[in-house]
């Protein structure tokens, strides 16, 4: 499993987030306000909204274009909401923060 | 840490409520225990009715399953009276013996049917009206036996008497007083009430006294006999004149009690362990019977569980309606009024309408609707919220005419439609889909309906059918409280008026601050409330709170539109609608440069470039060299403007002129809610001034001003302020009433619903008949904008600004193979 180096963790603002371009299209990277680090695919599994764009608070995002709200640590859509995000394992090494496109292990 | 012991006796609404509220608050203070007389978990009292005449079936009217109870590990022993409480040690003894100690005690133990001290009461076939128990009896003597009679006429006599009728029973319905429901319509309507439900095939027999119930010779009652000697057949006798707080218990173990167990404003009782809460509960002297009180009731009780020690229960304004399939009838707050009522009534006995409103010092105090209830929330809204009538109250008996909301085919009853009919046309939700929701998940408020399934959540326009919606399911118990007196967000029992107050009062500077002076319950609220907080704060200490970007909404965040595909819209300032070769072409050439998809005159009298790659806006706006247009904030947008008096043969003032001094002297304001602006430069009114936050219509001796129109969700007129004579007026004058707007509004609340909030008076008071408080928000207004600039000028000259426009590029992760 590889470790790309993105960003330093001071390069996100915290309760904000950064695009990265992956391999399939754009990744959106978070931090929380405890300096958590959480990677999804840059879509709403709603209607593609960028993620990327949303108000971060807890661990979660509220999708800018209809208010779906997607849980970072898991991907999840927030109920009524029914929908799944895909996410990519992070972590941050001195400072800065990487990221591998293999399996989550949770 | 040893958990408490939290017992409560009686498994009802109000009481569940309680331990769902406390355990929201705290899941892990107490162990709890609960005793239930039936035999069955917490259901929906109030759809016994439905349930009654075949509406609805047990399972569905249930609140709380039994896997609830389990999942938050209460104790729970169904069909155990409790017949002590020992308050020395400090344990309850239920009639099986099961005994259960506690430290704290909550008694929502209910109220009973009251029988008529009658002969015959104790025969077979005489029961209340009161539980599943009461509703199953009924139900299997309609399959038996004819003849039915309901001594009371009040809304649960008539409830119990339609559902009866629909299975089949030949029913009279008995009452004392002159006509149905005496206090909830006068004469006219109670008269018209009774032809409805005559013409179901109901009969009646009023004002009448029951004396007797005759036995059969086998201890089943097999008639009635009244005062005046008349007897009619009865295999089934409904007692539903009325009902008494259970207080057996409370007596029995020396709690003060007098018609209810006597709490205080944090619902304890006279023994600071024992809380009482519900029909059993006597608060200032009132037992309520319905369930929105209740809850209100539970919330307080479990924030003094809980051991937070705030919030007090002050009483409630309560509303009710009849829920007869078919019949409506709504009433709210005092609607029979005194001497010192004023009381406007509408009646048309042949179209079967009934409307009284009671009026007292220009406040609505009371409504009573009979046939035509679409206007029920409407009203009961203004009675809790209190709000001054007297400019209104020509048009208060017509209702709030909702017709004019967009998107809804013109209708505006709920009631009336049909289950496929669309209600909520942003998410596509159906009538049906909603009533479903409101049934199977139990549910009470139009919030509750929002995050079950999405109708009103969006643009909100239907907000007004899905209360209706509410009301028409659930009837009392709907929770229609005011804006005004909701929390802010689930982050916060607080409203928008206490946080405001909060903030200006202890000095409160950044949102970390705030949520934590305030107990937040999240750690970095939401985002519902974020950008309320935030807006609080840069508005009521302008040049000391710092704007928090990640606390914005993205278009004021990235000061552009987001679009459906990620793309943004930029549009610049254009102030008044007038711009010039130059601008027009530097937009042309951004136009070309960028490719631009689409170019577009906006609404607003600018021009909108859409399509723009978010990592382009800092240099689009380089390259337009032109202000934002904040056409993405809730800010001043535009002042919309004719061509005036310089070029039109009718116009009687500058008008351009007029708009673009105000557009630059309003530019970068953030506000509550969007505002809007139009000059018309005479009242042909090209400007449409009539439907702006401010309009500014000119006349040949001065002008106009109007404020509180909207052009969108649903068109409001503005209403006429004031007349004023020259240029500096017109921007003092409105200047000051946006300050005071700003300072007052709630978040996301424009200024038409500001207008109805406050009232027009307190707009007139505080900007018109006081220039020293004019002056001073005119000052204040030009104080806070001194701190604002152009945000797109910034974020061209910062680089640290530019980072939320910057993309991370990693190449290898961009061809990294999956």
């Amino acid at each position: 499993m590889s470790w790309f180096d993105i960003c330093a963790l001071d390069d996100i603002p915290q309760l904000g987030s950064r695009v990265v371009t992956g391999p399939k299209g754009d990744i959106a990277i978070f931090r929380t306000s405890d300096d958590d680090v959480f990677a999804v695919d840059d879509r709403c599994p709603h209607k593609n909204g960028p993620l990327s764009q949303g108000i971060v608070f807890g661990k979660s995002v509220n999708c800018p274009l209809h208010n779906w709200v997607i849980q970072l640590d898991t991907g999840e859509a927030v109920a009524p909401d029914v929908g799944c995000t895909h996410r990519y394992p992070t972590r941050v090494e001195s400072g800065r923060v990487q990221l591998t496109l293999g399996k989550v292990s949770l | 840490m040893q958990k408490l012991k939290l017992v409560m006796i009686g498994n009802g609404m109000a009481g569940v409520r309680t331990l769902e509220e406390l355990i929201k608050l705290t899941p892990d203070l107490y162990d709890i225990t609960v005793f239930g007389a039936e035999p069955h978990p917490n259901y929906n009292r109030i759809l016994l009715s439905p349930v009654l005449a075949g509406e609805q079936t047990f399972e569905e009217i249930v609140l709380n399953d039994l896997a609830w109870y389990q999942e938050n590990d209460i104790t729970l022993h169904l069909g155990r009276r409790v017949v002590r409480i020992d308050r020395i040690r400090r344990k309850v003894i239920a009639d099986d013996g099961t005994e259960a100690e506690y430290d704290r005690l909550l008694m929502a133990t209910g109220s009973n049917p009251f029988i008529l001290p009658i002969p015959g009461k104790d025969l077979e076939g005489v029961i209340g009206y009161r539980d599943i128990a009461d509703t199953q009896a009924m139900m299997d003597t309609a399959k038996t036996h004819k003849h039915a009679v309901v001594i009371g006429g009040g809304l649960l006599g008539l409830e119990a008497a339609n559902g009866l009728k629909l299975r089949g029973m030949d029913v009279t319905v008995v009452h004392i007083g002159e006509w149905l429901l005496e206090r909830q319509l006068d004469h006219t309507a109670g008269e018209l009430l009774q032809k409805s439900l005559e013409a179901r095939g109901l009969k009646f027999l009023l004002p009448q006294f029951t004396s007797e119930l005759i036995d059969d010779g086998k201890g089943r009652v097999s008639a009635v006999k009244f005062k005046d000697g008349t007897i009619i057949p009865a295999d089934l006798v409904v007692m539903a004149a009325g009902i008494r707080p259970n207080t057996e218990l409370a007596e029995q173990c020396g709690l003060a009690c007098n018609r209810g167990i006597l709490v205080s404003d944090t619902l304890q009782t006279y023994d600071p362990r024992i809380y009482a809460i519900g029909e059993c509960a006597s608060h200032r002297g009132i037992a309520y019977g319905l369930v929105a009180p209740l809850f209100e009731q539970a919330k307080v009780c479990a924030n003094h569980l809980a051991m937070l020690g705030y919030g007090r229960y002050e009483g409630s304004v309560t509303s009710t309606k009849l829920k007869v399939t078919g019949i409506d009838l709504f009433s709210a707050g005092d609607f029979t009024g005194d001497d010192d009522s004023e009381i406007i009534t509408l009646s048309d006995p042949i179209g079967g309408v009934y409307k009284k409103l009671v009026i007292k010092k220009d406040i609505l105090v009371g409504a009573c609707l009979y046939g035509d209830t679409a206007d029920g929330g409407w009203y009961f809204r203004m009675v809790r919220e209190g709000q001054n009538i007297h400019e209104i109250r020509d048009h208060l008996m017509f209702g709030e005419n909702v017709i004019g909301d967009t998107g809804h085919q013109g209708h505006n009853k709920a009631v009336n439609m049909p289950d496929d009919m669309e209600i909520c046309g942003c998410n596509g939700v159906c009538k049906g889909t909603i009533v479903k929701a409101i049934q199977e998940h139990g549910l009470f408020s139009v919030d509750d309906v929002k995050k079950h399934t999405k109708a009103a959540s969006s643009c909100g326009s239907c907000t007004g059918l899905v209360e209706q919606i509410v009301l028409n399911t659930v009837g009392g118990a709907a929770d229609v409280k005011p804006k005004s007196e909701r929390a802010l967000c689930g982050c916060t029992d607080l409203n928008h008026g206490q946080v405001r107050k909060a903030i200006r009062e202890h000095h409160l500077l950044t949102i970390p601050d705030a949520m934590r002076f305030m107990d937040w319950r999240t750690p970095n609220g939401c985002a519902t409330c974020r950008p309320a907080l935030n807006y609080y704060l840069i508005s009521t200490w302008p040049g000391e709170a710092k704007d928090d970007p990640q606390s914005r909404f993205i278009n004021e965040r990235a000061h552009a539109n987001i679009q459906k595909d990620g793309t943004y819209s930029v549009i610049p300032r254009m102030a008044g609608g007038v711009t010039n070769a130059a601008e027009l072409r530097r937009i042309a050439d951004v136009a070309d440069k960028y490719q631009v998809p689409m170019v577009k005159v906006t609404g607003g009298q600018r021009i909108d470039l859409l399509g723009i790659r978010k990592e382009d806006l800092p240099s689009v706006w380089k390259d337009l060299d032109m202000p934002s247009g904040h056409a993405y904030g809730k800010s001043i947008r535009t002042v919309k403007t004719c061509v005036g008096s310089e070029f039109c043969r009718f116009g009687t003032q500058n008008s351009t002129q007029m708009g673009i001094d105000l557009e630059l002297a309003l530019s970068y304001m953030w506000s509550p809610h969007k505002v809007k602006l139009a000059v018309s430069g005479c009242p042909r009114n090209c400007a449409e001034s009539g439907i702006k936050d401010v309009g500014i219509i000119g006349v040949d001796s001065g002008w106009e001003l109007y404020i509180g129109g909207n052009g969108g969700i649903k068109t409001e007129a503005g209403e006429f302020f004031v007349k004023v004579r020259n240029e500096a007026e017109v921007m003092e004058y409105s200047l000051a009433f946006l300050q005071l707007y700003r300072e007052e509004g709630f978040y996301l609340e424009r200024t038409v619903h500001y207008l109805h909030r406050v009232g027009m008076a307190h707009i007139k008071n505080a900007v018109l008949e006081d220039a020293e408080r004019r002056k001073a928000l005119h000052e204040r207004l030009l104080f806070s904008l001194s701190f604002d600039s152009d945000p797109w000028k910034a974020r061209i000259e910062k680089e640290e600004l530019k980072q939320e426009f910057r993309r991370i590029a990693v190449t290898e992760l961009e061809e990294a193979t999956l």
